[in-house]
């Protein structure tokens, strides 16, 4: 399995193909459904004012995006009461949700990777290609086994979004995906897609 | 009355943290049906490694813990409201022993309450009462991925040439899985309800999720077609998490309602792999057993 660490550079990102299995390691950081519009809304559309500890916690997650990976993954954690937090589950979340908002956030950190399931869409396979940066495939529901991956919690940023919707900074070794959008236009998930698609009109054209 | 929190406790642990053996079975099975170093192979293999860990810990399958649905089958006496209190109390417990992921989100205010309970609808709890001196409290935890490619259908629908009758069904049942792809973390089990409103469609369709796989409604006609779209579903080659591969769907059940003679609803519930549902039982001795 090819291992690559992160900040992961251009020619590296370049390099990856649809069908690879990579290990990751360095820091990453989760953020979902909640992170992402907060993100477009306050920093790349400007149609929400920066509130509270915004400007702070933009500041923050900058470095850690700029070659960076984001974890579309709602974690359970343990020692939330003692702030000893230690990942206890953390499987991806399904990403096409973040469809919409994907390519601008990573265009707009400068960002080198996405990890969650279920694949994206057309947008974010052009991004994939312009900014470059590619879909790692974590495996749905594989909650305990990919946690192990994770060796510390660094810290937490929008607490109060929830825990599933935080952004958690995390220390990963070794962290199991396969790439499944790369930056040149190759999408496992439009492939499959399409295949399908042929079997169910023929399935469809069946009598019963 | 006899308090059950701590059993119900350990019926939480015990559903979010260990697979039903049926269900591991199936996954088992499928390995073999993939080619050796494949992406689909891969990630069975992931997964069962994943179902081993999670029972070794007791920690969660999946980290969404789901929405929790307990059916509750009490005999005469019982008091539903101390159940439902005992059901609440532990389930928060199991939030704070990280068995659980808080995940009930007010909708208005975007705030996590941060131990699974939110008004009175959440935790999702059916009561009956039924004859013998046996209580049962099943529960499945239902993961946002595969409750969000859940789809209900109108018939007739024209786009996909599907009329009001079991040729129609098996139709639209068959593009909800190709809609589905890998979202719902395939490979995944059905859930058909036919008929019904709107309402208790959905319903419906999650409910006929508490039974065993392999248990195949009574009705011939409908024994066969949940066959049948298993199969079918299969040909498409989504595979599991949509990588490409032999197996999509594991098992379907279909279960029929009345309708009024002006709808003809066709609902769709999407189970992961994950599929977390478990049973414990008091018995009439006061003993309590866990299926």
């Amino acid at each position: 399995m090819r291992e690559v660490t992160i900040p992961i550079s251009d020619d590296v990102i370049r390099s990856l193909k649809v069908g690879e299995p990579v290990a990751l390691t360095g820091v990453m950081i989760t953020g979902r459904d909640a992170v992402h519009k907060w993100m477009i809304e306050t920093f790349i559309k400007k149609t929400r004012q920066p509130q509270g500890d915004d400007l702070e916690v933009y500041e923050a997650i900058r470095p850690i995006l700029q070659g960076g990976v984001i974890y579309h993954c709602g974690p359970v954690v343990s020692g939330l009461d003692t702030k000893q937090y230690k990942f206890v589950a953390a499987g991806p979340t399904t990403s096409i949700r973040e469809e919409p908002y994907q390519a601008d956030v990573m265009q707009h950190f400068n960002a080198k990777g996405v990890i969650g399931k279920g694949g994206m869409g057309p947008k974010t396979l052009k991004g994939c290609q312009e900014v470059p940066f590619v879909y790692f495939h974590a495996i749905g529901g594989a909650a305990t086994y990919i946690a192990q991956s994770v060796e510390k919690v660094l810290g937490v940023y929008k607490y109060d979004f929830g825990v599933p919707e935080a952004m958690w900074v995390i220390q990963v070794k070794n962290f199991p995906v396969v790439v499944t959008m790369d930056a040149h236009g190759n999408s496992q998930h439009a492939l499959v897609e399409e295949d399908s698609k042929k079997v169910l009109e023929s399935l469809l054209s069946q009598p019963y | 009355m006899r308090d059950l929190t701590n059993e119900i406790l350990e019926l939480i642990r015990r559903t979010s943290s260990d697979l039903p053996a049926d269900v591991e079975e199936r996954l088992r099975a499928a390995i073999e049906k993939e080619a050796p170093g494949s992406a689909a192979r891969g990630a069975l293999e992931t997964i069962l490694k994943n179902v081993e860990l999670s029972r070794e810990n007791s920690s969660p399958i999946c980290q969404d813990t789901g929405t929790p649905i307990f059916y509750v089958k009490h005999p005469e006496g019982w008091s539903t409201r101390k159940l439902r209190e005992q059901i609440r109390t532990a389930l928060a417990e199991a939030t704070r022993k990280s068995y659980m992921r808080p995940n009930a989100v007010d909708a208005i205010y975007d705030k996590n309450s941060g131990n699974n309970l939110g008004g009175d609808d959440f935790p999702y709890i059916h009561f009956e009462e039924v004859e013998g001196d046996e209580l049962t409290i099943e529960l499945m935890l239902k993961g946002g991925g595969c409750e969000n490619v859940g789809i209900q259908y109108s018939l007739p629908n024209a786009a996909l040439g599907a009329g009001r009758d079991l040729a129609g069904v098996r139709k639209v049942v068959l593009d909800a899985v190709h809609k589905a792809q890998g979202q719902g973390c395939a490979p995944g089990i059905l859930g058909v309800a036919i008929g019904g409103d709107r309402g208790s469609g959905y319903v419906k369709s999650k409910e006929v999720l508490f039974e065993k796989l392999g248990t195949r409604n009574p009705d011939p006609k409908l024994a066969e077609l949940e066959e049948r779209l298993t199969q079918e579903a299969n040909q498409m080659g989504i595979g599991p998490m949509g990588f490409g591969g032999q197996t999509t769907v594991i098992d379907t059940k279909i279960t029929g309602l009345h309708r009024l003679p002006a709808s003809y609803f066709v609902t769709v519930s999407y189970m992961c792999w994950a599929y977390r549902r478990r049973k414990m039982t008091v018995k009439s001795n006061g003993e309590v057993v866990y299926d």
